[in-house]
């Protein structure tokens, strides 16, 4: 019965976010892109000036609302907690390599949902990416994979991070002549500030009451044949389908379009959508959750979770100042040129995918002293 | 019985844990866990293995017995 309410939570959870994502498609956010994660974060490293990409930079307020909405939550259910150490860098390293996978694939998973609910068919290339890395990551923990304990924290340190949030919303809208603005590109369209945080709160609050987690609802369907969190991740692409069809249907603008050429800030470099979502499939499984749980779980007081999202955070700062991220594909003199990452993010892809296996290795097999 | 301290791990690795300590076929366990989302998974999956769970709260951390 206890599973039965926590299955249909997550359902309607699933479905609220679902058309909450389309809703902010429709108050100005770039198309398919009512929530990403990695997006999302990029902007807002832009819009701090930690890269100097200028056509994704703005601090998005759906990240301040999502932390702050999982502080809120948590400490109104007395499960905020502040707990760290870890393995902190080598949370940072997996966040850093999480988001140039991301960013190669041009999303997070919540996009990478968004995109298929849109009609993008080569995110279906990023799903298939997407489960092999979980798939690997399954394959570590099952042999014993730990980043091993965290411990109790002095609560300013759990703390710190929605402070952060705070000083930010503040500077966004009190002091934003310090910020930067795209004046095009995905970074020029975006909701208004209201309506974003607002949203970002209530999907912050539904996300920690609810666990929801992109990697782990495919995680522990194959772990522990469990389908809780996949419910959450399929309630999510049902309404933001249906969403999209009726908008489609309902105004002039294009919010749904079934095929692989020419869709929304996405490419058809096929072999890069599977190896990034590989790459932030498997950093997310041995992070122990998606971007979004992420940045849920450090609304929760979990400072390790901060950490992975500093990595985030400065693998997007790294991946368009170094141009590791992927191009969308475009229409050049009528031509059509297919995207992708560039030399450098495809490096960066491959070393991001050794990286990984060899934190993968070393903490499951390496040493095998208690936890 | 078997006692299991899963304090300070992170999702998903007390349910790995029981998962692991339930192969060697007892009928009871008990697991400390120190936060509500492993309490909820671990006794999720328990529950689903045909075991009942009783769960015991000391401060922020919860002991479950599990048994069949």
């Amino acid at each position: 019965m206890k599973l039965k309410n926590e299955k249909l939570a997550i359902i309607l959870a699933g479905l609220a976010i679902g058309v909450i994502a389309v809703l902010l498609v429709l108050f100005g956010n770039p198309t398919n892109m009512g929530f990403c994660i990695a997006c999302f974060l990029r902007d807002t490293a832009g819009g701090l000036k930690l890269h100097t990409a200028a056509v994704v930079q703005y601090v998005r307020p759906e990240i301040i609302g999502l932390v702050l909405g999982s502080f809120l939550m948590a400490c109104l259910k007395k499960e905020w907690a502040p707990k760290g150490g870890s393995a902190p860098l080598t949370r940072f390293i997996l966040g850093f390599f999480v988001m140039v996978g991301c960013l190669a694939f041009l999303g997070c998973p919540f996009r990478m949902i968004l995109r298929l609910a849109g009609g993008d068919l080569n995110a279906l290339f990023g799903l298939l990416g997407f489960v092999g890395g979980i798939l690997a990551g399954v394959f570590f923990l099952n042999k014993g994979y730990s980043l091993k304990r965290t411990y109790r924290q002095p609560r300013l340190e759990g703390m710190a991070f929605p402070i952060v949030q705070v000083v930010i919303l503040v500077i966004l809208v009190f002091f934003s002549s310090l910020l930067a603005f795209s004046e095009s590109g995905p970074g020029s369209k975006h909701a208004p500030v209201l309506i974003s945080l607002a949203a970002g709160l209530i999907v912050g609050a539904l996300a920690q009451r609810t666990r929801l987690c992109m990697v782990g609802g495919i995680r522990d369907a194959v772990l522990f044949r469990e389908s809780k969190l996949l419910l959450g991740f399929i309630a999510i692409f049902v309404a933001a389908l249906a969403g999209n069809l009726i908008l489609n249907a309902a105004t002039d603008t294009t919010f749904f379009k079934l095929g692989f050429e020419s869709q929304p800030i996405s490419h058809s470099a096929q072999l890069w959508n599977v190896l990034g979502m590989a790459l932030a499939g498997f950093g997310c499984t041995l992070l122990g959750g998606c971007p979004l749980r992420q940045l849920i779980l450090a609304g929760e007081g979990n400072t390790d979770s901060a950490i992975a999202v500093l990595g985030l955070i400065a693998g997007a700062a790294f991946s368009h100042n170094f141009g590791l991220a992927g191009a969308a594909d475009s229409v050049v003199d009528g031509v059509y040129k297919v995207g992708g990452p560039g030399a450098n993010g495809k490096v960066a892809v491959i070393a991001g995918l050794v990286i990984v296996t060899v934190i993968a290795c070393v903490n499951t097999f390496g040493k095998k002293e208690e936890v | 019985m078997k006692h299991l301290d899963a304090r300070g791990l992170s999702c998903p690795e007390p349910v790995v844990m029981i998962r692991k300590a339930m192969m060697s076929g007892e009928r009871a366990y008990e697991i400390v866990v120190d936060n509500v989302t492993s309490k909820e998974n671990v006794t999720r999956y328990a529950e689903h293995q045909g075991y009942t769970v009783s769960v015991c709260q000391s401060g922020s951390e919860f002991t479950l017995q599990i048994q069949k």
